[in-house]
């Protein structure tokens, strides 16, 4: 069984948002990482790339599979998490401890929209 | 390694001495010319011929042993192919050569795809295309050259199975046309009354495999090829399966618009360690105008000459393709002859089904009923022992076999998928039965075996994600890790 | 076919079939093809042979001038013996590294042998060709510039290579700007103004390009990646050996075609496609890789690695459709690296420049040409001519040469590899000024 935290916000394609005023933290779920195995790359965006909810920032690659990263919020990369780059392992360590990309919100009201733990939950499960 | 055996000065090679009482480097400037190093063996040809020699060996193929790899077409390789495909009077041609001094090579190149088309029941080839892959690209191309060719811009999505090959999503997004996934049957056929609501005036056509990547045919195409084509639209073959109806079953008289054939799968041309290969594609009438680019067409003189078509999609490969990949394919055909082709088809289904039934009492087998050239298990039947189909895969390699094509199709979780070939003999295929009953017979027994498995082989078990997360691709690159 | 009648119906019996058209009773009957294939009768290994005899002699091979991307190069006798062993050649992909070691440490060291020529870190297992190589060089730079959709192509590269890149650009979409040739070589000026424009994922060029002349790209790597695009260079492998390689050009990707490593000829192909880049780019590139590791038991040994990026796993989400390489060509290119190491390879260079610029004084003395661009170059150069090429070229090849390729209004190029003679160079000029 996969962990989710209670007081994040999921997308379907497996994202974690975690808001602090203006500020999107994004990272993959447990159990995302979970379901790609070993994971081996992470492509992220550069600082002052916008993103687009909906529309794919990155991607992760595991040995077997490899996945777009679908961004939940859209807005500016104002800092993406360079230890990936020598250690995307650290997805498979903890994927809720070891985000990717922190985002400043165009449309906070788009947070509102993205699924609840329970909702989540349920998505992993069937 | 071939780097290992370098010693300054050694030398393989002899080349005529300089006659030219000129230095034609001296004329290029000095900041045109390397300086880098360049790093590259020096050895002895005897090194050469023992180093590659010994590599060989540490191979398997089609030579070697039973290779039932599904959805690959592993059959025999006949060496007077391989003898004609080296033909001196074929080998010192340049492509651009006047075509009255190549006449014999462009004889040849429409003799096959004339060949083919009979075989296909189509109209005419190209054999431009380089593999199976570009064969589907140049396909779809003709799919998109047709409909804009006709002012209809907007029908840029293609329908494929969800149980397709991942190549023809992947063909279709070179192309620039949109994927729609129609869902299959639990049998893996195309389900029909998924496929009607996406026939709207935006789909140029729709991708299948016949049989499918199950190894099923499809029994409703007569009612799919109505249907798409009354919805406008045409209807790709993907020939990775043509071998089981080689000699019985045309594509073309499907309803199929165009295909492409691999020729080193169905007409036996070797796989090359992954190539190269070819993929002729073909056409019905009234399409041929829009295929690629050179183009081998006959005079009313009974003269061969080179064209480019102006109403042609353009090119996509320098030349003519792997031309004597070619050779090999139009060797074999004449070989077999317009009578022996017919059995072609017919006894590669017969061993896939013989092995079928031999082995669905130890192995899972999720569709019944006849299958063509080849079928699918999911896995062992006992699921209690915890072998999965990537071990059986592995224990197949201890035993002098390849193992089948696994974990594809995606339908199902422990996929193994087997396809003999007509070329194997009866008592070869008894040998696999029996191993692959013994495996599952060790995998209830002593499934730590089946488990740890290859034991046997040359190397064992790889670190594939090292591999992959840090790439050492190069001699230098592994140098410098040490 | 190996069955006998016996085997036949032992087989059909465990099946539970009564005949082999049983196997077939889930097709439509009406789609049985029951008439005659149009194709000869089942001829014998004696008869084939004849066949191909007699198609052979229908060919001429020609003492060869011409070049156009292929190039009449040596072979060493070693190769085809040794792409005769069938452990290479009837293997499939490398999918089982535990009994593909051969396949894969080839592979490896193919890729050792062209990031050597080309200067860079990372090559992959090998492309179609050299055309379909730099069409998806550049996919690779849209897909690595986020947001660009426009590449620049110089139209000094191959005209056949242009055909192939137009038409990949246009239906996959790609903006392609193909920028004119000025005086035989890229216009610097207008590939500037079009980099000035900020919307350019990358620049294509050539090396030689199409006229022969060997370009000099000083400043334009840094141009482009100014403006956040890259740089992709076309190069004939063989040449790299003497010439600025494009690792030193500051280039991201190479492409080129590898028949210039000795491969025969032979009508179009085999021949096979080479890409190295930059470590930055390798997760874009296409095609197979195959990198080092070692076994449980710690031996090295080598796989088919970064495979999560191909097309059997991402389908419509790859970036190419690729799934096969040139492997046994790679091999062929392996051999011939390993034979000939950098001291042959400088050798083929030198005997085929020098001879290229022996022929070229040779015809301007002939009075029948003049320097068309007055340019360096190697072992293909292009000459200005009033003489009618077609007629010159019919007039040749009835002395069983191929003459010079057309490189348009009034333009011809000669290309002189090591195989040739001063001989037939000196019969070739006799030839010509005797028009």
């Amino acid at each position: 069984m996969s962990k989710i935290l209670e007081d994040l916000r999921y997308a379907d394609s497996h994202e974690w948002v975690k808001v602090e005023g203006d500020i999107a933290t994004v990272g993959i779920t447990d159990y995302a990482q979970h379901a790609l195995g070993s994971i081996v790359y992470v492509d992220m965006p550069e600082e002052g790339d916008e993103v687009t909810a909906g529309e794919d920032f990155g991607a992760v690659e595991s040995v077997k599979a490899a996945s777009d990263l679908i961004s939940p919020v859209s807005g500016e990369v104002v800092e993406i998490n360079t230890a990936l780059e020598d250690e995307p392992e650290l997805l498979n360590q903890d994927a809720f401890a070891n985000w990717i990309m922190k985002v400043k919100l165009s449309d906070a009201s788009e947070v509102d929209g993205l699924l609840t733990a329970d909702a989540y939950a349920k998505i992993c499960e069937e | 390694m071939i780097f290992e055996l370098s010693r300054p000065g050694r030398k393989g090679y002899e080349l005529p001495a300089d006659k030219y009482n000129t230095d034609g480097l001296k004329d290029i400037p000095a900041d045109l010319l390397r300086t880098q190093p360049l790093d590259l063996p020096e050895v002895s040809e005897l090194d050469v011929v023992r180093h590659y020699t010994n590599l060989s060996n540490k191979n398997f193929g089609v030579d070697t042993g039973f290779y039932p790899l599904g959805s690959c077409t592993m059959k025999y390789n006949p060496k007077i192919s391989e003898e004609l495909s080296a033909h001196p009077a074929f080998a010192g041609l340049h492509p651009l050569q006047d075509a009255d001094s190549a006449q014999g090579a462009l004889e040849l190149y429409y003799n096959l795809q004339h060949a083919l088309s009979s075989l296909a029941g189509l109209s005419e080839f190209t054999l431009n295309p380089y593999a199976g892959a570009h064969g589907e690209l140049t396909g779809l191309m003709i799919m998109k050259e047709y409909h804009r060719s006709r002012g209809d811009h907007k029908r840029t999505r293609v329908i494929i199975p969800d149980s397709a090959h991942g190549t023809n999503p992947a063909s279709a997004m070179v192309a620039g046309m949109e994927v729609v996934e129609v869902k299959s049957k639990p049998n893996g056929s195309v389900d029909v009354e998924d496929l009607k609501p996406l026939l709207d005036d935006t789909v140029a056509g729709i991708m299948m495999t016949n049989p499918n990547t199950l190894g099923m045919f499809e029994i409703e195409i007569m009612e799919i090829a109505k249907l798409v084509h009354e919805a406008g639209g045409l209807l790709y073959y993907d020939g990775a399966n043509f071998n089981p109806l080689l000699g019985r079953v045309r594509p073309g008289d499907m309803g199929f618009d165009i295909m492409h054939i691999n020729l080193h799968k169905t007409f036996s041309t070797p796989h090359g360690g992954g190539g190269p290969g070819s993929g002729p594609v073909g056409v019905r009438k009234g399409l041929e105008k829009f295929l690629p680019n050179p183009r081998v067409k006959k005079g009313e003189d009974g003269k061969f000459y080179v064209e480019f078509d102006k109403d042609s999609l353009g090119s996509v490969s320098t030349f003519f393709g792997n031309f004597s990949v070619m050779m090999r394919a139009y060797a074999y055909i004449l070989s077999l002859g317009k009578e022996n082709i017919r059995n072609v088809g017919p006894m590669a289904t017969l061993n896939a089904n013989y092995i079928k039934e031999s082995l669905k009492d130890d192995y899972l087998l999720p569709i019944d009923g006849v299958c063509k050239h080849e079928f699918v298990f999911d896995g062992l039947k006992d699921k209690s022992t915890g072998v999965t189909t990537l071990n059986v895969a592995k224990r197949l390699l201890d035993y002098g076999f390849h193992a089948p094509t696994i974990y594809f199709p995606l339908l199902f979780h422990e996929s193994m998928m087997i396809e003999p070939t007509e070329t194997e003999s009866l008592e070869t295929l008894d040998e696999f039965i029996e191993v692959m009953h013994k495996v599952a017979k060790e995998a209830r027994e002593t499934p730590e075996d089946v488990k740890n498995a290859p034991l046997s082989t040359a190397v064992r078990k790889l670190d594939e994600t090292s591999a992959a997360k840090n790439p050492i691709l190069t001699y230098k690159g592994m140098k410098s890790q040490d | 076919m190996p069955h006998t009648e016996s085997d036949i119906r032992k087989m059909l019996d465990k099946i539970g079939v009564e005949k082999i058209d049983d196997l077939y009773s889930d097709v439509p009957q009406e789609v049985i093809f029951r008439e005659e294939y149009d194709l000869p009768s089942a001829m014998s290994e004696i008869e084939l042979r004849r066949h191909f005899e007699e198609l052979g002699k229908k060919n001429r091979t020609l003492t060869v001038f011409g070049g156009g991307g292929v190039y009449d190069h040596y072979s060493p006798s070693v190769i085809p013996h040794l792409l005769a062993r069938s452990e290479f050649y009837t293997a499939y992909t490398p999918y089982q590294p535990e009994i593909s070691q051969g396949t894969l440490q080839y592979i490896f060291e193919y890729q050792s042998m062209i990031s050597e020529l080309t200067g860079m870190e990372a090559t992959n297992a090998s492309m179609y060709d050299g055309a379909t190589a730099t069409a998806e060089a550049m996919f690779m730079m849209v897909a690595s510039a986020r947001k660009k959709n426009r590449v620049v192509l110089s139209e000094t590269i191959s005209e056949r290579v242009l055909e192939v890149v137009k038409t990949y650009a246009d239906f996959h979409g790609v903006d392609l700007t193909v920028v004119p040739a000025k005086d035989g070589v890229t216009d610097r000026e207008a590939v500037s103004a079009e980099i000035g424009k900020g919307d350019v994922a990358g620049v294509i060029v050539a090396c030689p390009n199409r006229y022969g002349i060997i370009e000099d790209f000083t400043g334009l790597a840094d141009e482009i990646h100014a403006a956040k695009g890259y740089l992709a260079i076309n190069a004939d492998p063989s040449t790299l050996a003497v010439l600025r390689t494009p690792a030193e050009w500051g280039a991201d990707i190479a492409v080129g075609d590898g028949q210039s490593l000795g491969m025969p000829m032979s009508f179009g192909g085999p021949y096979l496609g080479y890409m190295s880049c930059g470590k930055d780019m390798l997760r874009k590139m296409p095609g197979r890789v195959v990198g080092a590791t070692k076994d449980i038991d710690g031996k090295r040994c080598f796989v088919l690695t970064l495979q999560a990026r191909e097309q059997h796993i991402r389908r419509q989400k790859a970036t190419s459709n690729i799934c096969s390489n040139q492997s046994l060509m790679a091999l062929y290119a392996t051999i011939y690296l390993s034979l000939m190491g950098r001291q042959g390879l400088v050798e083929v260079n030198t005997l085929s420049c020098d001879g290229a610029h022996y022929l070229y004084k040779k015809l301007i003395e002939t009075g029948k040409f003049e320097p068309a661009f007055n340019k360096p170059f190697l072992k293909e150069f292009t000459l200005k001519t009033n003489l009618d090429v077609e007629k010159l070229n019919e007039y040749l090849l009835k002395n069983d040469i191929m003459g010079p390729i057309s490189a348009g209004e009034g333009l011809v190029s000669f290309a002189v590899t090591e195989k040739r003679t001063k001989e037939e160079i000196d019969k070739l000029v006799t030839l010509i000024s005797e028009i």
